[in-house]
């Protein structure tokens, strides 16, 4: 560990206010908190909200697992496991069961969480509404107001121009029937995922300096026309080449050797633990 | 027209005014400015009803204060005073402009229709014709998109537009077609009050027929009350069954078209009608 900085990077005072924040999201789930986002050692962009919490709320007794689009072994994981291992010296871990805060990027992990877990996201837009609106005292107004039929016209536009909800991430979902909420940039496979969810799942977003949580057990509801049902990316048929998951998210990649597309687990993780090997 | 109902909209002395004003302002006004002051008054102590069925029309020259009234209705304008009441919100007793902003939503999109002069005020030009339409359904509540489609459907009929086209946007259609969007974005909740703000201003004289004959057959159909502004007699001649006419701010003269048109009796009213003549 690095003793020429504090305890992981941040000030004690950046981590009060930004904990102050992070209990505050946790009081209004789905609800954006504005915060002080500090400068750290990378840039906007390359999840500096995320960092910012988890550095705010990291001990020395926890367990890290840093994860990208599924992936420990990404460049931003590595990069970021390497970092707050540097200013504080916690252990790391790529088992999601092991771990006891989770920094991830585009997935939550397959491995159901338990409620001694965090989960932080990283999140570059945190506003739902931004799609449909570009300023920000406008979609601050939408909210308080409960003013949604933008967003619901966004999906609508959608149908008519596809015959289908064509989002693939970023999914608006509901928040205990009160707040429209950005999941950040996870398929909307991985949205079901967040209703009621044994863990606390933080969200940050360190260019736009919001913090917004779904606190465990709580209301989760994907948008969903009356008569069009939200329905998750479907990989009817296909199964992972390496563990033969049929259920996972699957990433599609191409065998340069045959020609074929083959999938594979996007939870690498996970893929080895159904292989039977080390995670 | 039933002149001896509750009165579908009631404006009391409205005043919409720009800077600040002083106490001598209505004894020094110059048109619609203050010469001491320098405040503009938009709107004068305008008072108005618009009964069950009826068109009411509203004519002036430009800057005469109609579409301020329009939009302060439509909720576009604040007004510095005044009252407005609808029959269908909280029968007509609570003043509109006094509403809280989700009240104000609500009156927006199930109890009124907008048709704006410019269509990019009315319409979402990147949204298709459908999610237009679809936009104030949504606005009141609405969550079924098969029956959200098919109300764009029947509209875009009653406008004669091709169905097959509802999947476009209206940035592809010309300015008539625009025209009729917006009115079928206007009904798409069936409101009992319809604002067409200069409907056919800038359209060529046979689409301007199209659409004058199309707000006829609404009004047949749908037995909705219009309030219509326009510079053109003609237009209002044709639609209205009461007219309003405006000057500087202020109603100069108010009764049933046909005696305005006869037999006017301001000065402002009677060049009017010259000039049409």
């Amino acid at each position: 560990m690095n003793k020429n900085y504090n305890f992981a990077f941040l000030d004690e005072g950046s981590k009060r206010e930004i904990r102050r924040a992070s209990l505050k999201a946790v009081a209004i789930p789905g609800y954006q908190v504005p915060f002080g986002s500090r400068e750290l050692p990378i840039g906007r962009g390359w999840g500096t909200g995320g960092i910012q919490l988890t550095l705010s709320l990291i001990g020395p007794d926890d367990v890290l697992k840093v994860i990208d689009q599924g992936s420990d072994e990404s460049v931003n994981a590595v990069n970021i496991k390497k970092f707050v291992g540097l200013c504080a010296d916690v252990k790391t871990t790529t088992d999601t069961r092991e771990a006891t805060l989770i920094q991830t990027r585009h997935r939550i992990p397959e491995i159901p969480m338990t409620n001694d877990q965090i989960l932080v996201l990283q999140i570059p837009i945190p506003e739902p509404l931004r799609v449909v609106e570009a300023s920000e005292e406008a979609t601050k107004r939408m909210h308080a107001e409960k003013d949604y039929a933008p967003i619901w016209l966004e999906l609508y536009e959608s149908l008519v121009k596809y015959k289908r909800i064509a989002i693939a991430t970023e999914y608006p979902c509901m928040v205990e029937e009160r707040h429209v909420m950005n999941p950040g940039p996870i398929p909307k496979f991985d949205n079901p995922k967040l209703h009621d969810a044994e863990c606390l799942c933080l969200f940050g977003a360190g260019r736009e300096k919001k913090i917004y949580a779904v606190p465990p057990h709580t209301k989760v509801v994907s948008l969903a026309f009356d008569d069009v049902p939200f329905e998750r990316e479907s990989f009817a048929g296909k199964r992972c080449r390496l563990c033969g998951s049929a259920h996972t998210y699957l990433d599609e990649t191409f065998d340069a050797l045959t020609g074929e597309k083959v999938y594979q687990c996007s939870d690498t993780s996970y893929c080895k633990e159904a292989r039977g090997q080390c995670v | 027209m039933r002149l001896n109902e509750t009165p579908v909209l009631r404006v009391k002395n409205l005043i919409v005014r720009y800077g600040d004003g002083c106490p001598a302002c209505q004894e020094n006004l110059d048109k619609n400015r203050c010469a001491l002051c320098g405040a503009i008054w938009a709107a004068n102590d305008i008072s108005l009803d618009v009964y069950p069925g009826e068109t009411l029309g509203i004519v002036g020259e430009s800057g005469s204060g109609k579409t301020t009234l329009m939009r302060s209705l439509y909720f576009d304008f604040t007004p510095t005073s005044g009252v407005a009441t609808l029959r269908d919100h909280k029968d007509g007793q609570e003043n509109i402009w006094g509403a809280s902003a989700a009240e104000r939503r609500m009156i927006r999109n199930i109890h009124m229709g907008m048709v704006y002069q410019n269509p990019a005020l009315g319409l979402r030009m990147d949204y298709s014709a459908a999610a237009n339409i679809a936009e104030k359904i949504l606005a009141a509540g609405g969550r079924n998109a098969g029956q959200m489609t098919g109300r764009a459907r029947e509209l875009l009929e009653a406008v004669e537009i091709m169905t097959s086209r509802m999947g476009e946007t209206p940035k592809n259609f010309s300015g008539g077609m625009r025209q009729r969007v917006q009115i079928s974005k206007a009904l798409a909740n069936s409101p009992a009050l319809l604002l067409l703000d200069e409907v056919t201003t800038g359209l060529d004289l046979s689409v301007q027929a199209r659409v004058l004959d199309l707000i006829r057959k609404i009004k047949a159909r749908h037995g909705i009350s219009i309030l219509l502004v326009s510079h053109d007699l003609a237009v209002v001649r044709m639609l209205a069954d009461r007219t309003i006419v405006m000057l500087d701010g202020k109603i100069v003269e108010s009764g049933l078209t046909d005696q305005i048109l006869e037999d006017p009796r301001h000065a402002y009213t009677q060049q009017l009608v010259h000039s049409l003549i």
